[in-house]
């Protein structure tokens, strides 16, 4: 079922997306009065859902600050909206969570950008090879199954206590998904157009370069877009193991100091970074698209 | 004379697990330089696993076959092959399709695309050289799958159902128009479909095909007054009708044996 998963969340994604940025046009002389009155209507549709969205934060906040100053919430436990913020300041004010933010991104980014080769790598090596593939298969399988939080104190035993160990972590989490993910795309492919390449003559890599890489793009999007997701998850649990720097370990430091806003501050804005990084693959996905 | 492609005594099975199917048993025609052949029969008769055989990327388990006296082997260059959907890539521009063939065989040089560009502003697609795939009509797809075809200049076109994908009125034209652009260059070709209407409007002669495993029925010859080949205008002849005749009667009797006309002309 693994294959199917990520191509499914693709397409629905790419459908909300599409649905999102469509931009309705401005009334024009030409429209008929049905269409304008059908533009107006899906114009208000829009506004009520932007406003519900904001609203929803805003009372989520309200309640949250009012609640904390009320003494109904203990504050020292659940913080509160301007505590979160007050840490915030302060820490940007001495650029030290910037360096922390940079750190993380930088882990995700690095293994991102390696777990999108190894699994294009990987995918193609296993398709080179039935054979190879055949005898890997149930490894991979395994390897996908398995909790890797579970390998994260043996790489440290392993690798050090250092950023070496958060980036293989990291890709731990995302690569064998993603090979086998994209192997499956490639066995997917319309057995017709791989024909068509034999029939003009072509070799077996005539087939991968002309029809399985350039038709999988945007299963490697769709890709990327879910492990540009698991890189971070692996990066923070690196980080709660081995860092002396990075979101994961404000969170985990945080915690047994018992500094509560330092923790859900991290939290935050680990929320805020992850939808940036998926944003900016959605994005690269929109360029490519057509 | 030497036929352009000979076919003697071939055999073909596909094997699985569970056992093995006869797809071709005991299969020999020729084909004549010049000539189109149809070839027609049920589905399931194996007409596909033919053409793959021809086109040499399948190998006969029993008996040969020869295109100008040579045995076939995959990629041969003399042979062109044009599949049932037009299969022009979405992400590729329509020149970049047709050149596709080029690109794999690495003659992809100004010269040969020079020849792409004739042919594509010859068949009415000139203004749609940047345009991709998906802008094209149905008729229009097809024309540019026969050029991505005709691009490595074959002497011998295999055809595997080419119009089936296409609607009733579209089909009878782009019909029309493909077998001109074949009679007009010259080519030797072989069209596989189970529409015998098709297959009297444009072929020289009609092979038979008998469901699985696969073996030839029966053979027509078609010859129309004042030779003409346009398959819309042929449809107009009474000997249309005859023709089609007989094909139903050959395909219709299990052991057809003297069905109208010449019966050295049915083996």
């Amino acid at each position: 079922m693994l294959e199917v998963i990520p191509m499914k969340f693709h397409n629905v994604t790419s459908f909300i997306l599409h649905r999102h940025r469509a931009v309705i046009p401005a009334a024009d002389l030409t429209f008929s009065s049905a269409q304008c009155r059908y533009l107006e209507q899906e114009r208000r549709i829009r506004r009520q859902i932007f406003f519900c969205r904001v609203l929803f934060l805003v009372l989520f906040l309200f309640f949250w600050e009012i609640g904390a100053r009320l003494g109904i919430l203990n504050d020292f436990i659940f913080s509160s909206p301007s505590r979160v913020l007050s840490c915030f300041l302060s820490m940007a004010a001495d650029r030290t969570i910037f360096y922390h933010m940079g750190i993380t991104i930088l882990e995700t980014l690095f293994s991102f950008f390696l777990v999108t080769g190894i699994g294009i790598f990987g995918a193609v090596a296993l398709w080179s090879s039935r054979r190879l593939a055949k005898i890997l298969e149930p490894y991979l399988v395994m390897l996908n199954s398995l909790p890797k939080s579970a390998l994260a104190p043996v790489l440290i035993v392993w690798l050090g206590n250092n950023m070496k160990t958060i980036i293989t972590a990291a890709i731990s989490v995302a690569v064998f998904g993603s090979i086998l993910t994209l192997y499956n795309g490639f066995l997917s492919m319309d057995p017709d157009q791989i024909r068509l390449i034999y029939t003009l003559g072509g070799k077996r890599k005539d087939v991968l370069t002309k029809i399985l890489l350039p038709g999988s793009v945007p299963l490697i999007i769709s890709n990327m877009k879910v492990n540009i997701g698991l890189c971070l998850v692996g990066v923070i649990i690196g980080e709660f193991l081995s860092a002396q720097a990075g979101l994961g370990f404000l969170i985990i430091y945080g915690s047994q100091v018992f500094k509560l806003d330092l923790v859900i501050m991290s939290i935050v804005i680990l929320c805020i970074l992850s939808a940036i990084l998926y944003q900016a693959v959605a994005v690269l996905e929109k360029r490519c698209g057509r | 004379m030497t036929p352009k492609l000979e076919v003697k005594g071939v055999d073909y099975s596909y094997h699985t697990l569970e056992g093995e199917t006869k797809a071709l048993s005991d299969i020999s025609f020729h084909v004549n330089s010049g000539e189109f052949l149809c070839i027609v029969g049920p589905s399931g008769c194996g007409k596909s696993t033919l053409l793959s055989l021809l086109s040499g990327l399948l190998v006969p388990e029993k008996g040969k076959i020869l295109f100008d006296g040579t045995p076939v082997a995959r990629g041969v260059s003399g042979v062109g092959y044009m599949l049932q959907r037009d299969h022009l890539l979405e992400w590729r521009t329509v020149l970049s399709n047709v050149s596709l063939g080029l690109e794999v065989r690495r003659k992809c040089d100004p010269e040969h695309l020079s020849r792409v560009k004739e042919l594509l502003d010859s068949y009415g697609l000139r203004s749609f050289y940047d345009a991709h795939p998906s802008e094209l009509s149905g008729g229009m797809r097809q024309r540019a799958a026969l050029i991505r075809t005709l691009a490595l200049e074959p002497d011998l076109l295999l055809l595997d159902e080419p119009f089936s994908a296409l609607d009733y009125q579209t089909r009878l034209s782009v019909c029309d128009d493909i077998s001109s652009i074949i009679r007009s260059r010259r080519k030797t070709a072989i069209l596989i479909t189970h529409d015998l209407s098709e297959a009297v409007s444009a072929a020289d002669r009609i092979l038979v095909l008998t469901s699985r495993p696969g073996t030839i029925k029966g053979e027509l010859v078609i010859q129309f007054p004042n030779h003409e080949t346009s398959p819309l205008k042929r449809r107009n002849y009474s000997e249309f009708s005859s023709y089609f005749n007989e094909l139903w009667k050959i395909l219709g009797n299990r052991d057809a044996v003297n069905v109208g006309g010449d019966p050295d002309e049915i083996s």
